[in-house]
């Protein structure tokens, strides 16, 4: 069973008067089947432990570990990470002009499965995907991200983690810029993978919302730069009461 | 009508204008009038408008007289197919320089300069099945060119004009076609790392007449071409697409002009190049001068690049000049964009590697130019190319 293990880990990021530490020592462990929520307020660290996780170049790891299934993480480039099964679905999907979609997906797809799909059933794999996620076809043969709406972008990355099929999946504030009806659509396609019992989740977000659509294992409270309370689904609920101020109180940025 | 600018990465420029004017600032911004004599254009300094972005002191004299024909210059080969005159001539051959007067001072050496032409003539209806070769291989010399592409009335041909080897070469090609005929030409600069070459092309394209132009640059330490096109008679149509591939010291500037001066014309102008490397250098002009009288005038012209890396620079300057409201159409784009940091960290955030993530967006770049050339030998040819640019780059 996959397992992403992750200890003691510190970040930091070049700012102007030299690095600053966002992340203050983390420990989450995160298993195959299991949905693990991290919410905390804008600013607690929760997008950089994201991008760190997938190895973006802005972020400096300072300390601590990163394992997949013993494996260690932080000493993998970006791709091998991929490849290894980490995916991270983005708040912000970049535009990648002169690549369509439909390229896109299948050079991906090959990367991660270390072989070229085979013609004739990716092409019904992609458009059976995309059905499901009610994305026109035509949007296959569109420039990545170029010109998409906030929306399509969500959706363009839940059908990446449909198809590239992880072992652990990251998502950072999918919910965020949605309306109910995609913020629907996208939740069943999360639930969709989640339902294979094959991916470990790790959901990222601000608000409650999207938790009543994707029901969490465990939800972890973040907190100027670390998880400063952990329990089952009824957390959720209590933070949707009382807000974030118990936990910010003390000196975390809001 | 124009396009907004986007994505423009430090260290390039992208400016454009449309001008309505009484008075042509395409002319008035040539430091002399049109001659085939060189003494009639004074050596360029630099500062003048046309001269601005190229590095004069690397044109190895070919703009100040000091570069001289040595006999180890160019070889020329042309291989053409049957219904295909091809003729070494002297100077006085009238048929030389009857598509357009040189506009420039180098330009106007390689007239002065040049002491054999060579002539190709495509009967008039003579549809070809092949194209025509010329390969104009550089010997490490110093070469004056000219070259005449005639194609009588309805006559069909290919040409593809390949230059390669080390030279240092100024030309004049010339491209006559006849009512009704079809002219497609390739030329590829794919040059040794040290050649320089400068070139005009001019086309004078006849009544219903349709000239395809396809540019490509890959090598050489200086390269700048000068394609032209005017018009003899309504109905014709000139398409001049582009791609350059400009690497790490290279200078590659493409100066296009379509005049339309007679009335129910179109023209289509497509550049697209890709830059890697410190000091790369591209420079695109795209002047199209709609005269008075061209009433029915379609036009379009577009340039984009494709910076790949830090300290490559662009200068991109479209510049449309309207006589009359009569058109049909008339617009112009101009985009230039890079591939950065976080387009690549997406890529290989699904698993894709840093060289396939380049080679992807490269290709797609150029993909949609590539495909309109038409020609599957030379599109092959292309592609293999650009591969091995990306692969040179990592």
């Amino acid at each position: 069973m996959a397992t992403l293990e992750i200890h003691d880990l510190h970040v930091s990021v070049e700012a102007e008067n030299g690095p600053r530490e966002i992340l203050k020592g983390v420990d989450l462990t995160i298993k195959q089947g299991e949905t693990h929520a991290v919410m905390g307020p804008n600013g607690s660290g929760k997008s950089t432990l994201a991008y760190s996780l997938a190895g973006h170049p802005k972020y400096t790891i300072t300390g601590g570990t990163v394992t997949l299934d013993g494996e260690d993480v932080l000493e993998m480039s970006v791709d091998e990470r991929a490849r290894a099964g980490v995916f991270l679905a983005m708040q912000y999907p970049v535009e990648v002009p002169g690549v369509s979609v439909s390229n896109f997906l299948r050079t991906s797809a090959t990367a991660v499965r270390g072989e070229a799909p085979k013609l004739r059933t990716w092409v019904k794999e992609v458009k059976e995907a995309m059905e499901k996620l009610q994305m026109d076809p035509a949007f296959a043969e569109r420039n990545v991200n170029e010109g998409f709406s906030g929306g399509e972008k969500k959706r363009h990355e839940i059908l990446q983690l449909e198809l590239l099929k992880p072992k652990i999946a990251i998502l950072d504030e999918t919910d965020s810029g949605l309306d109910v009806d995609a913020l629907r659509i996208v939740s069943e396609g999360v639930n969709r993978v989640r339902e294979t019992g094959e991916v470990g989740t790790l959901l990222i977000t601000h608000y409650t919302r999207i938790l009543r659509y994707i029901k969490p294992d465990f939800v972890h409270v973040f907190a100027n730069g670390r998880i400063v309370e952990s329990g089952g689904a009824e957390l959720a609920d209590q933070l949707e009461n009382e807000g974030y101020d118990k936990y910010v109180k003390g000196g975390a940025s809001a | 009508m124009a396009e907004a600018q986007q994505n423009i990465p430090a260290g390039s420029t992208t400016a454009g204008s449309i001008a309505v004017a009484a008075e042509s600032t395409v002319a008035t911004r040539m430091s002399a009038p049109p001659s085939f004599d060189v003494a009639d254009f004074p050596v360029p300094h630099g500062r003048e408008e046309e001269w601005r972005f190229t590095p004069l002191e690397r044109l190895r004299g070919l703009h100040d007289g000091t570069a001289v024909a040595t006999g180890e210059g160019v070889r020329v080969e042309i291989e053409a197919p049957e219904g295909v005159t091809v003729e070494t001539v002297g100077r006085d051959d009238a048929r030389l320089g009857k598509a357009g007067t040189p506009v420039d001072r180098v330009a106007a050496q390689a007239y002065t300069s040049f002491e054999k032409a060579s002539v190709v003539t495509v009967a008039k209806e003579a549809v070809l099945t092949e194209p025509v070769r010329i390969t104009v291989h550089g010997e490490g010399g110093v070469a004056f060119g000219h070259q005449v592409i005639e194609l009588g009335a309805f006559a069909e041909a290919v040409v593809v004009l390949d230059h390669t080897g080390d030279a240092v070469l100024a030309a004049n090609v010339d491209y006559v076609l006849g009512d009704g005929a079809k002219l497609t030409v390739v030329s590829v600069q794919d040059w040794d790392e040290k050649a320089v070459h400068v070139a005009q092309h001019n086309a004078l394209v006849g009544r219903d007449a349709s000239f395809k132009s396809v540019v490509v640059t890959f090598g050489g330490d200086v390269v700048r071409i000068h394609p032209r096109v005017t018009y003899a008679a309504p109905g014709g149509e000139a398409e001049l697409f582009g791609l350059y591939f400009t690497d790490a010291g290279q200078h590659q500037e493409h100066r296009l002009l379509v005049t339309h001066n007679v009335p129910h014309c179109k023209s289509n102008v497509a550049y697209k190049g890709a830059l890697q490397g410190q000091d790369a250098h591209a420079v695109w002009i795209g002047d199209v001068l709609i005269e008075a009288k061209a009433e029915g005038t379609d036009t379009y012209e577009l340039n984009r690049n494709l910076v790949l890396t830090d300290g490559a620079r662009v200068d991109s300057v479209p510049n449309l000049e309207i006589e009359t409201g009569e058109i049909a159409g008339a617009g112009h784009a101009s985009a230039t964009g890079r591939f950065d940091d976080e387009q690549l960290f997406y890529l290989m955030a699904r698993g894709i590697p840093e060289a396939e993530a380049r080679r992807l967006v490269v290709r797609g770049f150029f993909a949609e130019l590539v495909q309109q050339i038409g020609l599957p030998d030379v599109e092959e040819r292309l592609i293999a190319k650009i591969e091995a640019e990306l692969e040179a780059s990592v």
